[in-house]
């Protein structure tokens, strides 16, 4: 804990706060169709996609039609990215010859790209061929954010149109989010990148004689342009296998810094993006308020684990599985945030972390990535945390619980709670499979509570569409190909068509004017209401697991006994 | 709170609560049918593995069927002794059947919505309806508990009565309304027994809640097995080393449920309607007292709600050259016929103020001249040998009839007359021949304390419109003294209806009162319509409710008791969960304090959490079970009483509650299963 780290975190929170208003500002403009900067160069290229798909952008949707042409259209990605990843190897942009992967692979990755999950079960450079990687991957990474963004605008129409049967359209939604968000945004990144020095090329791998005079094989590929929006749309599939700790998609301390906060920016930004568009920017920012406390409350808690001496190794800063050009403060901060957000890069190994900086990352997960969360995805699922929270605690106000003047009645609150259920009882499930599979128990590299902790990471990154992986699992197996692959779909879609239900359900009613009896959504108070529905829920749900887990392993290493 | 827990009522309540272990009533709510079903299989180990320990959880487990059993039984059973009250009223009578005139005797239920029957000094009214004939007194003490009897006449806005009342004099005819079995005592009965009680939405959107608390809770409990499993072989451990025996699970599960909630959450809804009934409105549904707490927008008829009846005579003011004792004994002489309330109230001032008698005038001595449309004054013709004309009236009626006269209006008088009307009044210009004498001002009364009301609902968020049939002017000077919000003018029922839609359409919560037939249709849209029981039988069916008292200010207190009712479900919940956190606290150390022991007789490291500094395993997982169970008694008062209220807004009454329920919530289970545990071990139970 040097000057350097605090001037870093204070350099990455003012980053993150100081964009957050005008980047969500402008994105709000762009998913109301409103003109941009950017409208006199993208606004021909918009049409010319309406044109070619055929869509009508003024046509307005009601929840089903929504959804179903969301459904339909991640189907399609799916059937697609799978297609060519069984077939890569009769595929151009292959100059290392990778055949096709197998089927459970295959089907696991294609799950896990399109739910904006990037969960990998394999290595990029050992398995995937150029096409697979910029066409069939970094599609979906574009799309499956642009999907998060058009499920959230749905919602927030949801909430401020009033006595309606229509949330928009999607294909117009899905469209203005890759165009003038993702796209702008990640050019500009991978140029940056680019300049620190990410590989960018089509090149075959170069091997080169090693100092100590051994060969060593150097992966090439179209690396930047990946890496710009895995960061971005909050996909975290990395373009070589140690993702961003591997100096050609990481080298720099400054790429660092941009990665790590293009980690968050969306996300973050799309607390303003809500503000706006609910006409009441203090909306908003107890959003965002209530995510950097969590986000701020598990980094310091991972930060203060690493900087404890280990009594097992008697060194003070944990230096395992973490960059030199890192170090400590930024590996943690990055295995917050990318927890903390679904992301899932990585530029630390979290299987090294300390045990309770491990918990952490696991905590983040397990509470539904609503901590900045993915793109869209994030601040849908901290909204039904704020249904849940404006029910119990708005009846203790005396009033049928209301939200931005919605009542939110049984079938929201049905609705809401699935939302909410889902990805925890895929992962205790998931586990809980996993720890009587015998074949599933054989893939630990790990014993006692850390590799409990592995397997339980597996299944709430999988759960909850983060895809980090806590490693220390041999996850390409059928067992855990298809179990998390099921999971990843699951934890995606059926969070999401309830989601657009509610969306469907609150913009049919009427919208009750605020008065003094209102319950208020903004101030203080309601933040710590918030914070205090999300802990204890959270909590009671995983305390078992994580007693059994990273806590009983940070005890254990205390008493300094290792497994 | 003696009325709530006399000796009758509790031993009827415990044996009900007996009577519903039957699983046909333990599936109704879903939260305690998992502790009805858990305890059931915590029984059948037990006769497997029989332990003392494992007796005392079994037995504890089903304290807490029975708490939560007795918790509603106890609500239903205080709602139960009023209906039987109210049944012994309903006698089984006959009725005089009117068919083509003439009579025949039936039975009551023999009638039918439309029949005529006829009901003479004595006789029981059999059923509800309007008269259509005839006026009588009756004697409704039967329902309103109020023995003073009630006048009800055909025609008008008193004609409805009620069945199981008593005819006192008189004959009438009365057009039966009701059918059998649909009468307003009937529903009355249903709706104080809970036997029609229907979930109303909030309760149905929180029990969605509760039921998935509970799923995510059978999760936990279901999959920590695998978890335990895993955990004891990689620490090298016998399986068994945790004890996750059937008792043990299921005092898992039943603590992490939210059986608090659960357990009260029907006898808070029962006990809403109840605290409804002890301030004599019936509600036709539990859904209306809800919608009571989320009223926004209260339209007030301004006679009888915010002003006392009627306008009442404050003032005489002479006209130059006039004593003030000449106004008021003419006043009081062309007011000695008039018996509308304000003619009478200028009686009582000229008497209170001059002492000035009412005299009887014989027809020989005076002639009264009633108020017509037409000439818009009234008045007296004193004759004998120096004839008085006196007028009273509006002030252009009388100065038209000055003028015809030849007399002048005196300018003074136009002023006295514009500062009257600007200040709320009416005044009333007395004339004698051609000369005008004075002013009587008329002024409505502000109630008392109303002004204040209406601040206190302001701070709750809740607006108020005074609805008036007064010209604007004078209905802006009222509404100005009672600190109402807005006001209608000159209001006709239709205009009442539009603006209810109109609130609505804005989307606010309306609620009103009303009475007459006209009243029906704004009754019947607004949120919550308190119709008079005084009022006619249209006016009562089409609200949701009916004050027994015809106490229109009455719907303030209508509204609170829906805030009441919906914050104990929200503190209750809130306690219920925040009180997980102790429980955890208190039953994972207990359950893992072996796992990872480096020898047998030594605890593991997960040991350090326990807290509390409970005895022992065994102690601390009873000590959670009893300290669960109990706390559903504890509960119990309140749930029934509601939790404390005051007029206050959202923020305060929310950090207030927050703190209690949510803070108290954590903190209490920590002291509470720390005593259990500490009694426990003082009585060696474990």
């Amino acid at each position: 804990m040097n000057p350097t780290d605090w001037l870093q975190l204070a350099a990455f929170l003012a980053a993150l706060i100081v964009l957050t208003p005008p980047l969500g500002a402008f994105m709000a403009r762009v998913l109301q169709g409103e003109r941009t900067f950017l409208h006199p160069v993208l606004a021909p290229l918009e049409r010319l996609t309406y044109r070619l798909i055929g869509i009508d952008p003024t046509r307005e949707m009601t929840w089903v039609g929504y959804t179903a042409a969301l459904l339909t259209f991640n189907l399609l990605g799916f059937g697609v990215l799978l297609a060519i990843l069984l077939a890569q190897g009769a595929l151009p942009l292959n100059p290392q010859g990778l055949p096709g992967l197998k089927l459970p692979l295959a089907f696991n990755t294609a799950v896990s790209f399109m739910t904006n999950t990037n969960w990998q079960a394999y290595s990029g450079e050992a398995a995937l061929s150029y096409f697979s990687q910029t066409i069939g991957l970094n599609f979906q990474n574009f799309v499956s954010a642009a999907t998060g963004l058009a499920a959230l605008v749905a919602v927030i129409r949801g909430f401020t149109r009033r006595s309606t049967a229509t949330l928009g359209n999607f294909w117009a939604d899905l469209v203005r989010s890759t165009l003038y968000i993702l796209l702008p945004l990640s050019l500009v990144l991978a140029l940056v990148l680019v300049s620190q020095g990410v590989v960018q090329n089509f090149s075959g791998y170069v091997t080169a004689k090693t100092l100590e005079g051994a060969e060593q094989v150097l992966p090439q590929g179209p690396a930047a342009s990946q890496i710009a929006i895995k960061q971005l749309g909050t996909n975290g599939g990395g373009f070589f296998g140690v993702n961003s700790a591997h100096p050609f998609e990481n080298p720099t301390p400054l790429s660092n810094f941009l990665q790590l906060l293009a980690i968050l920016l969306i996300p973050a930004a799309l607390t303003a993006t809500f503000g706006v568009m609910v006409g009441d920017r203090r909306q908003g920012w107890v959003l965002f308020a209530a995510m950097l406390t969590l986000l701020l409350a598990g980094f310091g808690a991972s930060w203060w684990a690493e900087a404890q001496t280990n009594p097992l190794t008697q060194l003070a800063a944990n230096m395992e599985g973490k960059e030199q050009r890192f170090g400590v403060m930024n590996s943690v901060l990055w295995s917050t945030a990318t927890t903390a957000a679904s992301n899932g890069s990585v530029n630390a190994m979290h299987d090294s972390l300390s045990p309770l900086a491990g918990g952490v990352a696991l905590f983040n997960m397990m509470l539904g990535e609503i901590i900045f969360g993915g793109v869209g995805c994030g601040l849908y699922g901290m909204l039904m945390y704020v249904l849940l929270t404006v029910f119990i605690a708005g009846l203790m106000v005396g009033r049928t619980p209301e939200y931005l003047g919605k009542k939110i009645e049984a079938r929201e609150m049905r609705l809401a709670i699935l939302v909410l259920l889902v990805p925890s009882a895929l992962t205790l499930l998931g586990a809980a499979a996993a720890c009587l599979t015998p074949t599933a128990l054989a893939s630990l590299a790990n014993n006692g509570p850390h590799g409990f902790s592995e397997i339980l990471y597996a299944f709430a990154s999988a759960a909850n569409n983060n895809g980090s992986a806590f490693a220390g699992l041999t996850v390409d197996t059928p067992f855990y190909n298809y179990a998390l692959g099921v999971a990843m779909f699951l934890g995606r879609f059926v969070c999401l068509i309830p989601v657009l239900t509610i969306a469907g359900s609150v913009a049919a009613k009427k919208t009750a004017p605020f008065s003094a009896g209102t319950f208020p959504t903004t101030g203080a108070i309601f933040v710590a209401l918030l914070l205090g529905v999300i802990l204890v829920v959270g909590a009671l749900t995983h305390l078992p697991a994580l007693a059994l887990g990273p806590i009983a392993e940070h005890l254990l290493m205390l008493q300094g006994r290792s497994f | 709170m003696t009325s709530t827990f006399d000796r009758k009522l509790l031993l009827t309540a415990l044996r009900d609560a007996f009577r519903k272990f039957d699983p046909r009533e333990q599936i109704k709510n879903p939260v305690m049918l998992v502790v009805f079903v858990g305890s059931l299989w915590a029984t059948g180990e037990l006769v497997r593995d029989f332990s003392p320990f494992n007796l005392q959880i079994v037995v504890w487990l089903w304290f807490t069927v029975l708490f939560a059993n007795f918790a509603e039984a106890i609500a239903e059973g205080r709602g139960k002794a009023q209906a039987e009250s109210l049944r012994q009223t309903r006698t089984h009578t006959s009725a005089r059947r009117l068919d083509s005139g003439q009579e025949s005797t039936v039975n009551a239920t023999e009638l039918r919505r439309g029949d005529l029957v006829v009901c003479a000094a004595g006789d029981i009214i059999p059923a509800d309806g309007d008269v259509v004939e005839g006026v009588a007194t009756v004697d409704e003490s039967a329902i309103t508990g109020e023995s003073a009897p009630v006048i009800r006449e055909s025609g008008g806005d008193h004609c409805a009565v009620t069945g199981g009342t008593r005819v006192l004099s008189d004959r009438i005819v009365i057009q039966i309304t009701a059918e059998p079995g649909g009468g307003f005592i009937d529903r009355m009965i249903a709706m104080v027994e809970g036997a029609k009680r229907q979930r109303t939405p909030n309760e149905i959107a929180l029990g969605i809640l509760l039921v998935a608390i509970t799923a995510l809770f059978i999760l936990v409990v279901a999959t920590l097995p695998a978890f335990t499993r895993y955990s004891e072989t990689a620490a090298g451990q016998p399986a068994g080393t945790v004890n996750l025996s059937a008792p043990v699970l299921v005092s898992l599960l039943v603590c992490l449920i939210p059986t608090t909630i659960g357990a009260l959450l029907s006898a808070i809804g029962i006990s809403g309607i109840d605290r409804m009934i002890r301030r004599n409105v019936i509600a036709t549904s539990g859904r209306a007292v809800e919608a009571a707490g989320d009223i926004d927008v209260l339209l007030l008829d301004k006679t009888g709600t915010i002003t006392l009846g009627n306008r009442m005579a404050t003032a005489f003011i002479p006209a130059p050259g006039c004593e003030t004792r000449d106004v008021a004994e003419a006043a009081q002489l062309a007011s000695l016929a008039d018996e509308t309330p304000e003619g009478r109230s200028v009686v009582v001032l000229a008497k209170e103020t001059f002492g000035l008698r009412a005299r009887d005038l014989a027809p020989a001595e005076a002639t009264f001249i009633p108020f017509t449309a037409q000439t818009r004054v009234s008045g007296i013709d004193l004759h004998g040998p120096k004839p008085r004309r006196i007028r009273k009236g509006a002030a252009e009626a009388i100065r038209q009839l000055v003028l015809a006269d030849g007399g002048h209006f005196p300018e003074p008088m136009k002023s006295a007359v514009e500062n009257i009307a600007k200040g709320g009044g009416t005044p009333l210009v007395v004339a004698e021949n051609d000369r005008v004498l004075g002013v009587i001002e008329l002024k409505d009364i502000v109630k008392g304390g109303i002004k204040e009301r209406f601040a206190q609902l302001r701070q709750m968020g809740i607006r108020t419109v005074m609805i008036t049939g007064d010209n604007p002017m004078t209905a802006a000077a009222i509404a100005a003294e009672a600190g109402v919000d807005d006001f209608m003018a000159e209001a006709t029922p239709e205009q009442k209806l539009a603006r209810i839609r109109e609130e609505q359409a804005a989307g606010h919560l309306v609620a009103m009162t009303g009475d007459g037939t006209n009243d029906a249709p704004a009754l019947a849209q607004a949120d919550v319509g308190v119709a008079m029981n005084t009022g006619t039988q249209a006016a009562r069916e089409a609200g949701n409710m009916v004050d027994l008292d015809s106490n229109p200010t009455k719907l303030i207190e209508v509204v609170e008791i829906g805030k009441q009712l919906l914050m104990t479900r929200g503190a209750l919940t809130t306690f219920s969960i925040a009180n997980d956190v102790a429980k955890y606290f208190a039953i994972l150390p207990a359950l893992f304090a072996a796992l990872y022991a480096t020898d047998a007789t030594a605890n593991g490291p997960l040991a350090q959490f326990n807290l509390m500094g409970l005895h022992s395993p065994q102690s601390a997982i009873l000590s959670a079970v009893i300290f669960n169970a109990l706390i559903i008694i504890v509960l119990i008062p309140l749930a029934l009483r509601g939790v404390s209220y005051r007029a206050v807004g959202a923020v305060q009454v929310l950090t207030r509650n927050a703190l209690i329920y949510g803070l108290g919530g954590v903190i209490a289970p920590f002291l509470g299963i720390k005593l259990v545990d500490f009694i426990l071990v003082a009585l060696h139970l474990v």
